[in-house]
């Protein structure tokens, strides 16, 4: 049985002419222990993916539609007492700023304690040794006596550090990451991809990473799925999807992604343009103004997501080019072409 | 350096800010720097390694207190008043965060053609000529003159924040993470636009970055820095290709690369740690008490005791690194026992 199953997930901001489709149709299952990647480019819909499974978007602004399977109860109907006792405890996020996600006026021991005993776990006194052993799984340096450092006492990698320590707490199921390393240096990146990697092998926790960089993901996903405007363009595994790579928009990203261990050629390649305004989003592939494998119909249709016919392996495409059929399908040519 | 084409030299450059107590935060300490006219220096470290204020310090936006900055033969750090300001409009600073450092009061017009107004260059109508050249060369619509930064997006804004330093047409460039605050695919569109202005106009270009695949997309040297320190310093390629300094190396092998075929058979040197504390900084090597290269050598005392200064790269021409065991043949051998250590799976036939 999957730990969490999203099934039709839209999230609309606002109403009328001015509402925002943040989120749309995005359906997607986490097994235990996977790390699923969800990487996306600003407007993409990946931290509002994010906010809806927690239930952390503004009630009265957003509506959200669809549902979010967690041990067989949708998260989306729960009431709030019930919801209190998964939020935190059973599903927990890590933030990019843990300056602004931590207390500045509290020590990192009490914050650790507090979440503990917001969710009843273990007596006071276990409480206590039950933070500094976490500090020290997650490799802060000198837990015991750090565990009464302030989080300004803390640099940037250890306050991360601590956050994960928080959303382990309480042996979470699932551990939502929003841009975790985003805001770290790259030797502190390493570290923290390596612990989160090892924690999810020891806890069998499942790991929703959110990133907007498909580098990293090479380093810490079972499973990669691309969001374009809101909606899940492709999804594969990792292997698959970085070896492999089929949709034109993810072509386009990889391509303009400057590669360490390549020296250079003499420009980048670039996806022309910009994402559509999210008030205005066309009507056909949201893609489609910035394809140079556009054809008419993409302007008109909106693509499915589809397995595409060309991988061995399961690889979701939403792509009128790679859909097989009268009038769809051109890339598929190209890539027999390509092949002889 | 005697080099001719030197249009910036910095000497033993040391900028340090008061953090009141009476203390001083020595954020760079004793750096040597010369860049070539037309040419692209990136200096790459972490946050805290006193990159970013050696960018201010060349600007002259923060005082140096102490050694010389030569622009175009002239030492910066001692100028003053009209003379300064007549230097400084001949340098200019492209910033990260193109929401943070524009205006939101100014039109997009008004704000690339400030620094004209600011050195009192020409009339009106030249300026409005000006601007609109401007506002061309970095790929703006005219149509967006009279628009506010918030109108805009984040690569329009950023192209906003290139104009405005271009228009004064100066012969330097200081970019300070000019693509960290941007999208993957506009961060593409930007890099591209750098590399062409700078091509077209022979510009001499200073990128401050943390990222290494931008870093060695866009340099021509590099310099990288530790601890207030440049710790390896030369040729692109030469760095990249064959890392001298440890802490070079474990930079390296800690960025990712999209990739996992890839990403599987590379050496990973994961360091323990944190750099020193600005405030105490040890009297030998400042990168001594996490070095790889030093455990594997059992560590040397001559490291925790004598700051290495540095030094040539042993038939590399233009790549300097401060360690002392760069050269010998135990640091080689000590550098692959490091890295079988590390990661004992790589020992196989797919390394080079």
């Amino acid at each position: 049985m999957p730990t969490l199953d999203v099934e039709h997930l839209s999230v609309t901001f606002g109403s009328g002419s001015q509402a925002v489709k943040a989120v749309e149709d995005v359906s997607f299952v986490l097994h235990p222990g996977e790390t699923l990647a969800v990487v996306g480019e600003s407007g993409s819909g990946k931290s509002v993916t994010a906010l809806a499974i927690m239930r952390l978007l503004p009630q009265h602004s957003s509506s959200v539609g669809g549902a979010i399977v967690f041990d067989g109860k949708d998260l989306l109907r729960m009431r709030r007492g019930e919801l209190r006792e998964i939020r935190g405890n059973r599903i927990a996020m890590v933030y990019q700023d843990p300056m602004t996600a931590l207390n500045p006026a509290m020590t990192v021991g009490a914050q650790l304690v507090e979440t503990m005993r917001a969710h009843g776990v273990g007596t006071a006194r276990d409480r206590r040794a039950r933070a500094v052993e976490l500090l020290t799984q997650v490799g802060l340096p000198d837990a015991p006596a750090r565990v009464e450092a302030y989080p300004h006492q803390l640099s940037g990698g250890m306050r991360q550090r601590v956050m994960i320590a928080m959303a382990l707490a309480c042996g979470p199921d699932v551990i939502l990451a929003d841009e975790i390393t985003t805001a770290l240096d790259v030797t502190v990146q390493a570290q923290i991809l390596e612990l989160l990697a090892r924690l999810s092998r020891e806890h069998g926790a499942s790991v929703i990473f959110i990133t907007h960089n498909l580098a990293v993901v090479a380093r810490i996903g079972d499973y990669v799925q691309v969001m374009y405007a809101g909606q899940i363009v492709e999804r594969a595994a990792t292997v698959e999807l970085l070896g492999n790579p089929l949709v034109p928009y993810t072509l386009g990203l990889l391509a303009s992604t400057p590669r360490l261990d390549e020296d250079r050629s003499d420009r980048l390649s670039t996806i022309p343009g910009e994402p559509p305004n999210p008030r205005q989003r066309p009507a056909g592939c949201r893609f489609a103004s910035r394809c140079r494998s556009r054809h008419e119909l993409c302007d008109t249709e909106l693509p499915p997501l589809i397995q595409a016919p060309t991988a061995a392996e399961p690889h979701e495409v939403r792509c009128w080019g790679l859909m097989p059929g009268e009038g769809t399908g051109w890339l598929l040519d190209e890539e027999k072409e390509d092949a002889q | 350096m005697t080099d001719r084409t030197a249009l910036m030299d910095v000497r033993d450059l040391q900028v340090s800010y008061r953090v009141g107590q009476g203390r001083r935060l020595h954020a760079v300490d004793g750096v040597d720097l010369t860049v070539a006219e037309g040419e692209v220096l990136c200096i790459v470290g972490e946050s805290g390694s006193g990159k970013s204020t050696i960018g201010k310090a060349v600007l002259g936006l923060i005082p140096a207190s102490g050694g010389a900055i030569d622009f175009d033969g002239i030492d910066m750090t001692t100028l003053r008043g009209r003379a300064l300001r007549r230097l400084r409009a001949r340098m200019q600073m492209i910033f990260q965060d193109p929401y943070a450092s524009l205006d939101p009061r100014m039109t997009v017009g008004e704000i690339i053609a400030e620094p004209l107004a600011i050195h009192s260059r020409g009339g009106s109508v030249h300026h409005r000529e000006r601007l609109l050249t401007a506002m061309r060369d970095v790929g703006l619509m005219p149509a967006l003159v009279d628009s506010y930064p918030h109108e805009l997006s984040g690569g329009q804004r950023q192209r906003v924040g290139i104009a405005r330093a271009l228009i004064l047409e100066p012969a330097l460039v200081v970019a300070d993470e000019p693509v960290a605050a941007l999208d993957v695919s506009i961060q593409a569109q930007v890099v591209n636009l750098l590399q062409d202005l700078q091509r077209s106009r022979k510009l001499t270009l200073i990128v401050i970055s943390h990222d290494l695949a931008v870093v060695r997309h866009l340099a021509d040297r590099v310099a990288v820095m530790y601890s207030g320190r440049i710790v390896e310093y030369g040729d692109r390629e030469s760095i990249y290709e064959h890392p001298a300094h440890p802490y070079t190396r474990a930079l390296l092998s800690a960025a990712p690369i999209p990739d996992p075929a890839v990403e599987r058979e590379r050496e990973r040197i994961v360091l323990e740690g944190e750099p020193p504390s600005p405030f105490a900084r040890p009297d030998g090597c400042r990168f001594s008490s996490r070095c790889p290269l030093r455990a594997a050598l059992g560590n040397p005392d001559i490291c925790a005791h004598e700051d290495p200064r540095l030094t040539p790269v042993v038939e590399r021409p233009d790549h300097t690194a401060a360690c002392h065991f760069i050269e010998s043949d135990r640091g080689e051998a000590a550098r692959g026992r490091a890295s079988v250590h590390h990661h004992p799976h790589d020992q196989g036939e797919n390394r080079e």
